[in-house]
């Protein structure tokens, strides 16, 4: 039988248009595109048509005003002469003191809790994992409360300060510091200290690098981190005269002047968000650990490797891969919950932003900026871990 | 290649379809007017050029001059208030809305339904107020509100002002503090969002003074801070700080400065954008004020309605009319809100006389007029 002639050869360009995948594709494009752009269209339209009917400005001419109403604290020097825009700025500024510092400290606590977590003794296992549930389960503006209104605020007046040496002094209205105040020789002095960093590392790579190839041992993370330290101490006494001096806290009729301060407030909402949040990334660091073939740890025993050196060099490399796609959340997370300061007082942005709204009575503007500021302070993040995130990957074969 | 060809093309006219479809080809529609007043016409295209703006409406409310029935339709007033602070908006042992400002409210419900629990509260921080306002969401802002210049330019209309207070700053008496002067380098707590802030900083920065500002969002939690200690002082309306005081473990370990920072008229106020309904609201404030004027009260209403004062007869409906039809209202709501509320001295007396249910503070500015205080409303003819 001559099979070729009753053969229909079938190529993708014979495929009739109305069930060409590429066309169907192209056409539920354009059709989600339209609904999309529509659906915002309706939206921003509502907005716009809603503020024109009453009477609403959402110009952004008000942020050049004077302010007008006082904060609690700055980073930067503020009074309330100054404009919306700058007290806006403070609180920006206010929102990234509290976040960068419980990013950090919350990764130190997620990860040590999650390695007492898995560690084989019971009572640091159990600990642990009692501190993780309870925490994980109380909602943060309840434990915010708590920490502001129970802990902190029940601390000693401060008139009846605990003072530890230093002077620091502890009350309620927050812990008062020493200040560094810089000298006439504080110029020099640094100069001391950028070497000391410069030649620290470059000891590192070196002596590193020195210690692969021959495989002697050069010590060079300590040999380094003893250069680190040496160079400024010998610096701060070559300079003549000490670089840095002490600003005591000097109480007076109601408070202290001088020194530095951390607020109530900001410790109260730094404790209870590293808290909350550590449990959660206690999950995530321990999710990662047990992520890591139990082969790995037992092969890198046998080599002869301590349990430390098995944590360091070969699960927590492997781990990182599982650990920090979730981190990143947990982190954007911190930041966000960070806007919970209104109900303890401390003036971040979500806080400012509502006092402008207040005081100059504009809320769409203001809560676009607000949201901006966040989006953009979120995105960062994600990019920058994100990098970090690509360079330890591993390629599979 | 010609059925790549065709696809391509099929699409492409598509695209063209879709996009022709969106672009203006046609003068838009003039925008609808109200009865009141005539669409001007919308001039016609010319050739393959840009078609007009067609120009504004004459004014003419179109969402206003409709509260009345909207609240008619709904059967009760949305009244924004508060539910936390002594004397002017509290809850009493039932878990019923009770104070001055609330009272304010339940007038205007009486003037409308003849039903005092004609009211829907709406509970409502200091932050959340303007907007709340500007946005329609509640028929009538109570709530002791500052009246402002750039919050009548920007929240909604002030009606009347019901209670004149001034900024004060309340202190612990072992301080020793008398004036602001001795305050100075101390903690102050205060709410955030109001004109108390503002005042605050004006004042201190004004004497040259130093101070620390501790704000937060609700009132409960800055006079915790401030009876903890967190704070030296706390500044609110002296209404709001004798409020209270009567709510301190200790109220004689506090005192309120025997200073003023600044005027602060209380006044309740409505949305933008409908006369009637301010008319309306304001009416029943004069309605309330002007009953004390010529002492009628709530108990002695009915026999009233007998008299034979001119003045009162009109008031109460009985002969004579002072616009209710305009108002939309009934010829003897005025008796009805008397009725229900009581005048103006006895909402006062209720909550902060003598007898008064959450403290006492003397009437001051706000006696009558006639008493050498500032309560004045227009006559009611």
């Amino acid at each position: 039988m001559d099979q070729d002639s009753h053969i229909q050869v079938i190529t993708r360009s014979s495929i009739p248009l109305w069930r060409d995948e590429r066309v169907i594709q192209g056409i539920a494009q354009i059709l989600s595109a339209v609904l999309v752009i529509g659906f915002l269209a309706f939206f921003v339209g509502n907005v716009l048509q809603a503020a024109r009917d009453r009477g609403l400005s959402l110009g952004y001419d008000f942020v050049s005003q004077s302010a007008g109403f006082p904060l609690a604290e700055s980073v930067i020097p503020y009074d309330e002469s100054m404009s919306f825009g700058y007290a806006f700025l403070v609180g920006i500024l206010n929102t990234l003191k509290v976040a960068l510092v419980g990013v950090v400290g919350a990764t130190i606590l997620g990860t040590v809790a999650a390695l007492a977590r898995i560690s084989p003794n019971w009572l640091v296992s159990k600990i642990a994992s009692v501190y993780i549930e309870v925490v994980r389960n109380i909602p943060l503006l309840v434990q915010l409360f708590i920490w502001y209104f129970a802990v902190f605020q029940g601390l000693p007046l401060v008139k009846e300060s605990i003072q530890w040496p230093g002077p620091v002094f502890l009350s309620q209205r927050g812990i008062y510091l020493p200040a560094p105040v810089p000298t006439s020789t504080f110029g020099t002095w640094v100069i001391f200290v950028g070497a000391g960093v410069v030649l620290a590392c470059v000891l590192r790579v070196v002596l590193g690098r020195y210690q692969l190839k021959t495989g002697r041992t050069t010590y060079p993370v300590l040999t380094s981190v003893v250069v680190l330290v040496a160079l400024p101490t010998v610096g701060w006494f070559l300079g003549g005269g000490s670089p840095l001096v002490k600003d005591v806290p000097v109480l007076g009729k109601f408070n202290f002047t001088g020194g530095m301060q951390l607020t109530t407030e900001y410790a109260a909402l730094l404790t209870g968000l590293v808290i909350y949040t550590g449990a959660f990334i206690a999950e995530v660091v321990r999710a990662g650990i047990l992520a890591v073939d139990r082969g790995q740890f037992d092969a890198a025993r046998a080599v002869g490797l301590s349990n430390a050196q098995v944590l360091r060099l070969v699960v927590f490399p492997q781990a990182l891969r599982v650990i920090i796609p979730p981190l990143i959340s947990q982190y954007l997370n911190l930041t966000k919950n960070s806007s919970l300061a209104i109900a303890v007082g401390y003036p971040d942005l979500f806080f400012v932003g509502r006092t402008v709204i207040n005081q100059a009575g504009r809320a769409v503007p203001v809560f676009l900026m607000v949201m901006a500021v966040y989006l953009f302070i979120s995105l960062t993040t994600s990019v920058l871990m994100n990098i970090y995130n690509r360079r330890i990957q591993f390629v599979e074969r | 290649m010609n059925r790549n060809l065709s696809a391509l093309l099929v699409v492409l006219s598509i695209l063209s379809v879709v996009l022709t479809a969106c672009g203006p080809t046609e003068c838009p529609e003039c925008p609808p007017c109200p009865e009141a007043g005539e669409c001007p016409e919308c001039p016609p295209c010319p050739e393959a050029a840009e078609c007009p703006e067609c120009p504004p409406c004459p004014e003419a409310p179109a969402a206003g001059e409709q509260r009345l029935q909207i609240v008619l339709d709904r059967g009760k007033v949305v009244c924004g208030g508060r539910t936390d602070l002594l004397g002017f908006g509290y809850l009493d042992a039932d878990g019923k809305n009770i104070g001055f400002d609330v009272d304010l409210c339940r007038a205007v419900a009486a003037a409308i339904f003849n039903d005092p629990n004609a009211v829907e509260f709406v509970p409502l921080t200091a932050a959340e107020r303007g907007p709340a306002l500007q946005t329609n969401e509640v028929d009538m802002l109570s709530r002791n509100c500052t009246w402002t210049s750039s919050r009548d330019a920007q929240w909604g209309n002030f009606t009347v002002v019901m209670f004149y207070d001034g900024q004060g700053m309340m202190v612990r008496q072992a301080s020793g503090a008398e004036t602001l002067e001795d305050l100075d380098g101390a903690t102050v707590c205060v709410t955030t969002g109001t004109t108390t802030e503002l005042n605050l900083a004006d004042n201190f920065r004004g004497r040259g003074l130093e101070f620390t500002a501790v704000t937060f969002e609700d009132t409960a939690s800055v006079y915790n801070a401030y009876e903890e200690g967190r704070c030296d002082a706390a500044t609110s309306d002296k209404s709001q700080l004798a409020a209270v005081r009567e709510g301190f473990a200790n109220p004689d370990d506090h005192v309120v400065l025997d200073v003023t920072m600044s005027k602060e008229p209380l006044t309740p106020a409505v949305p933008a954008g409908d006369d009637q309904w301010f008319d309306l609201v304001k009416t029943v404030m004069y309605v309330l004020i002007n009953a004390e004027e010529l002492g009628i009260t709530s108990q002695n209403v009915d026999e009233m309605m007998g008299s034979d004062a001119p003045s009162v007869k009109r008031l109460l409906g009985v002969e004579g009319e002072f616009g209710q039809a305009d108002l939309g209202l009934s010829a003897d709501f005025a008796a009805n809100v008397i009725r229900a509320v009581g005048n103006y001295g006895e909402i006062y007396d209720r909550y902060m006389g003598p007898d008064g249910d959450a403290f006492t503070l003397p009437r001051g500015p706000n006696k009558l007029w006639s008493d050498g205080g500032l309560v004045y409303a227009p006559p009611i003819r």
